[in-house]
């Protein structure tokens, strides 16, 4: 477990997820995920105010291969897209954990984060899942 | 089982991130595909391309057959080592694959096809020998690597070496030469000048490495895609397949008309839809929007109706995304693609898109 992802919970479909500490949460894709996609170079951050459901597909990320969805994985609204992606999606590949974040949201509840793994499971996850 | 190429220890060795293609275990990338891309456009790079299938079809019966096979005429080719671009047909006009013939010598070609084609190909050009004298040979014995770049005739012939090096750099647009056990030509698939080396397997490694200490980057089958979408030549099973007439996809230039009397197959059914008319346009697309384009996306003409994109992939010369796409006749200069239900508008332009690593698009 790196330092980076000490404080990071995780979905099965590669986001991680910051619990910022004042009822918002900030989401990207992991590190792991964006080595799978390669050279990022697009990126489709949800609109401010979009109400997004646990599981929704909210943004895409596209790398020079192919297209993948990126998945709320709380229920809640969306408060803002990371705008430095229009110009600089290889941030993600860069700094996934940092300035490559894709978007901020609030959740309705923030009891269902402590469902999502934490870095050792993820770990494990993506070990088991080859 | 996938197959492995001569070089595959040496992919590895390099840190390649390795998938199946076409059944042959290949690298994608070698770290970054822009970085490659880059590469090859900036200075040089080099691709595995042993993938591919070599085949050497001699007797006194060679010249005739590859008149009837192939919609481009091989008596074009009036020098020894001159290359020729051409599609092979069925009946109907539909590209069983398009692949590349050298002269080498009265009675003697070679051609390469493409690998994901091999044994259909292998099939058919077999079973329509049947009748002409001569022999066809699979050159699985022969490794192959493309050097493209900026850089690349220079430093490839700094590794090739003394004459055969003076040779290589002789050697005209379209042109190949028998070096020794070495066959190099200045073909390519990037929009790069450069060369297509063949040789021994057991020399490939070797050759290998010395082109990576000379400075020539490795090259994955990822960056091989973008830059041959930036050079607008087509890809074989995505921008054209049996489906497809070179009238549509095209290569309306690589059939070979005259003279009236050759009987290549597929001539009769390229004529009734020639005379026809209402052919599909094959163009390029250029995405004015953030986004990026990929194959099979729907294309919509107002006023004209429906295409659809053939391939597709953001430009990593250009930065813009860029397509190829099957339009109907009397599209114009403006369309709008359609991207996960969202219409976005795309300018119609004449591919290439870069050559030599400069843009073409300005004035278009």
């Amino acid at each position: 477990m790196s330092q980076q992802t000490a404080d990071l919970k995780f979905t099965q479909s590669h986001e991680w997820v910051r619990d910022n500490g004042d009822g918002t949460c900030t989401l990207g894709i992991t590190e792991h995920a964006q080595e799978l996609l390669g050279d990022l170079v697009f990126v489709e951050a949800p609109e401010a105010g979009r109400r997004v459901a646990a599981g929704d597909a909210c943004a895409v990320v596209e790398s020079v291969k192919a297209a993948s969805d990126v998945y709320a994985p709380l229920a809640g609204e969306i408060l803002s897209g990371n705008e430095a992606l229009a110009d600089s999606p290889e941030l993600i590949n860069q700094e996934p954990y940092g300035d490559g974040w894709i978007f901020k949201f609030r959740p309705d509840s923030m009891e269902a984060l402590g469902e999502l793994m934490d870095a050792a499971a993820y770990d494990a996850f993506v070990e088991a899942e080859g | 089982m996938t197959r492995q190429t001569a070089l595959h220890a040496e992919h590895l060795a390099a840190g390649a991130k390795m998938v199946d293609f076409a059944g042959w275990d290949m690298p994608l990338h070698y770290g970054s595909q822009l970085d490659e891309h880059r590469r090859v456009r900036e200075a040089a790079g080099v691709f595995d391309v042993s993938h591919m299938t070599v085949l050497d079809l001699a007797g006194p019966g060679a010249r005739d057959f590859l008149r009837h096979l192939l919609a481009n005429d091989v008596d074009r080719l009036k020098q020894r080592g001159k290359a020729l671009y051409s599609c092979m047909l069925r009946e109907d006009g539909g590209v069983i694959d398009d692949l590349i013939t050298y002269y080498l010598d009265d009675g003697r070609y070679r051609t390469v096809v493409n690998a994901a084609t091999r044994d259909k190909d292998l099939a058919w050009i077999r079973k329509q020998a049947e009748g002409f004298e001569l022999d066809i040979a699979v050159r699985d014995d022969l490794s192959m690597l493309a050097v493209q770049g900026a850089r690349a005739r220079e430093l490839a012939a700094g590794v090739l070496g003394g004459e055969d090096g003076a040779g290589a750099l002789d050697l005209g647009v379209f042109h190949a030469a028998e070096l020794g056990e070495r066959f190099v030509a200045r073909t390519g698939y990037t929009g790069e000048d450069g060369f297509e080396i063949m040789l021994p397997n057991e020399q490939a490694a070797s050759f290998w490495r010395a082109l990576l200490a000379a400075g020539v980057a490795p090259i994955g089958l990822g960056a091989r895609d973008t830059l041959r979408l930036e050079a607008g030549m087509n890809l074989y099973g995505t921008d054209m397949d049996e489906s497809i007439s070179p009238l549509e996809c095209g290569l309306a230039w690589t059939v070979a008309w005259e003279p009236a009397e050759r009987d290549f197959i597929g001539r009769e059914a390229l004529e009734r839809q020639r005379t026809a008319g209402g052919l599909r346009r094959f163009v390029g697309l250029v995405l004015e929007e953030r986004g990026v384009l990929r194959g099979h996306q729907p294309v919509i003409v107002e006023g004209i109706g429906e295409g659809e994109t053939t391939s597709g992939t953001f430009s990593p010369t250009l930065g813009v995304a860029i397509a190829l796409a099957r339009v109907p006749a009397g599209t114009g200069e403006r369309c709008e693609v359609e991207i996960r239900g969202k219409h976005l508008p795309a300018r119609v332009v004449r591919p290439p898109f870069v050559r030599h690593g400069r843009s073409c698009l300005d004035g278009q």
